[in-house]
């Protein structure tokens, strides 16, 4: 025991740790773009840039861009959405994805599609999916925010998540079309692949207004490690530090799921992975989360182009089998310390 | 000068009166000691003095203005509060707990790193725990840890502290050494308030003792006044000698 509390890297410097996660972001952002089934020269790259129309181009700009963003924001909002939502709960084992968020928002993605909701206005699918992240984040911290013990909050999501797949299924069942439940049901895997520049255009934004709402709480989220009453007594406000993480998971977790479907687990692991080096202290693991959901993203989305042989092996598929063992690890390790 | 004071405060939890028309000052020079049996409402008194808990009836003053007319900064630079059972959630050094004291100090902007630093220095030192600010809170002895929690306190320099049940489950000479920094808190600018169970630790250390039941204060003054045969009687249900040693009350607790 005395060996673990002096652990050096709890003293990492922050800077420092930044910097080498900034780093694998963009030598994965630059993998990302330039391999697939086509290898695509960087030259490539001024042809983009002049608006040249050379079919290399053509699969930078519409195919390999877009992917490599989204996989860029789609990981950044999910591993910071993770951090912040074990931050509010005081609990490692939160995930956006285990605990009914994204179920959720997938749910509320699905019924602005078959409402068809989302052909008269591309903007139904992102904003379903944030009214399904929002009610569930709400719903989870309403049963389980003022008794943050590992039981109620994972039984809080596990009955969350049964109803968001339930409805789910319901709607995938009752489908007119069977071609639409087929293509509903490989979007609900969680997939980056041939997405364009009009669904970047479509969760950006809100992916953006979502972290900016997490970024403010790192004060009150450190002063949370403390319990609710103390932080209060240090002068947060813990009704607006509640309203800033429900909002600000539910924009990013919604716009995310609303273009890539569940890609499950990487708010998990990378929070537990990083937490670590920055001492263990909640404000401080957010930035470093974001760079590293992008980066864990990133490499995911790399490996599924190359994993198999004919169908492609879908992103949420892959973060899934990674992240299910780590989560039974991490079940294992947190009953062994007793809490 | 700081000053606070709850005016017939009335909290109430489904239908039942949990305080009932308390009114109380407390203000610096003083070490109160809060007493009485469980469920008297000793810590919803402390955590409604504190803003946490919001009085149904009646309004709690700082420096007398309503509580619900101060910013939370301005409440969090005058008090402090030692929570019970010193809870932490994430195994974070003792040094990262103590700077999280500064955090009402943190949005001005005019002062300087180098002053949070020196507070945080300087209560770890008056706390002694300047040894075990790289030790994880979570692996401390409760002793170790209430010290780090009431360094975190005293970083924070508020003029009054409000401390629930800080001796509690803690051996001897821990419980004399965290009454003693309490003690020493108190000055002519700061005071103490402390919940307390001990009634000998509570006479010895105490300049006033506020014994509550049932919701309201049942006696309030000096030690000496407060525990009586009677008061005992009436509030635990105790047949109890009270002895003196030196002026100061001992109470020897018959079956």
């Amino acid at each position: 025991m005395e060996h673990d509390n002096k652990s050096p890297v709890a003293y990492f410097p922050y800077p420092g740790l930044l910097f080498l996660l900034a780093a694998l972001v963009t030598v994965l952002f630059i993998m990302s773009v330039f391999w697939g089934t086509v290898s695509i020269p960087a030259i490539t790259l001024l042809d983009v840039l002049f608006g040249d129309n050379s079919p290399s181009a053509i699969i930078l700009r519409e195919l390999r861009l877009p992917r490599a963003i989204l996989a860029l924001a789609v990981g950044a909002s999910l591993g910071m959405s993770g951090a912040a939502l074990q931050g509010l709960l005081r609990n490692p084992l939160a995930e956006p994805g285990l605990i009914g968020v994204s179920g959720s928002a997938a749910l509320g993605s699905v019924i602005a599609f078959y409402s068809g909701l989302s052909v008269t206005y591309t903007l139904a699918l992102p904003v379903g999916g944030m009214i399904g992240a929002c009610f569930s984040v709400g719903l989870l911290y309403y049963l389980a925010g003022r008794d943050p013990s590992i039981l109620t909050i994972i039984l809080a999501g596990v009955a969350i998540n049964a109803v968001a797949g339930a409805l789910t299924i319901l709607a995938l069942n009752l489908a007119p079309n069977p071609f639409a439940a087929f293509e509903v049901f490989f979007w609900l895997l969680g997939s980056l692949t041939d997405r364009s520049m009009k669904h970047l255009f479509m969760a950006l934004p809100f992916i953006g207004i979502g972290v900016c709402f997490l970024l403010s709480t790192s004060r009150g989220l450190d002063a949370l490690t403390l319990g609710e009453d103390v932080a209060f007594s240090l002068g947060i406000s813990i009704k607006s530090l509640q309203a800033r993480i429900v909002l600000g998971i539910a924009l990013a977790v919604g716009a995310s799921v609303s273009v890539a479907g569940v890609v499950g687990f990487v708010g998990l692991v990378v929070p537990h992975l990083l937490r670590p080096f920055v001492g263990y202290r909640p404000g401080r693991l957010l930035i470093p989360c974001a760079l590293g959901g992008a980066a864990l993203t990133l490499a995911a989305d790399i490996v599924v182009r190359f994993a198999t042989q004919g169908p492609e092996l879908q992103l949420g598929v892959l973060t899934s089998l990674i992240g299910a063992p780590f989560f039974l690890v991490l079940v294992v390790k947190t009953r062994r310390e007793g809490r | 000068m700081t000053f606070l004071a709850a005016r017939n405060i009335v909290v109430s939890r489904s239908n039942k009166k949990v305080i009932d028309n308390i009114s109380i000052k407390i203000g610096p020079g003083e070490l109160v000691g809060l007493i009485g049996p469980n469920g008297a409402g000793k810590t919803t008194l402390l955590k409604s003095l504190l803003g946490i808990v919001k009085p149904t009836e009646g309004s709690v003053y700082l420096n007398d203005m309503s509580m619900k007319t101060l910013s939370r900064n301005y409440v969090a630079k005058h008090l402090g509060y030692l929570a019970q059972g010193a809870p932490c959630y994430w195994p974070v050094t003792v040094k990262n707990i103590v700077e999280l004291g500064c955090l009402p100090h943190t949005y001005d902007t005019k002062k300087v790193d180098g002053f949070i630093s020196n507070m945080v220095a300087d209560s770890m030192a008056s706390t002694g725990i300047s040894d075990l600010q790289l030790r994880k809170v979570t692996s401390l002895s409760g002793g170790e840890r209430t010290l780090t929690m009431l360094a975190r306190c005293l970083a924070g320099q508020a003029p009054l502290l409000l401390a629930d049940e800080p001796v509690t489950g803690l051996d001897p000479s821990q419980q004399i050494k965290i009454m003693q920094l309490l003690k020493s808190q108190v000055s002519s600018k700061s005071g103490v308030v402390a919940v307390l169970h001990d009634l000998n630790l509570a006479a010895k250390y105490c300049s006033r003792l506020v014994i509550m039941a049932k919701g309201k204060i049942h006696a309030d003054g000096m030690p000496a006044t407060v525990l009586t045969a009677q008061n005992l009687s009436k509030v635990y249900g105790i047949k109890a000698q009270i002895r003196y040693l030196d002026g100061q009350p001992i109470i020897l607790v018959e079956s």
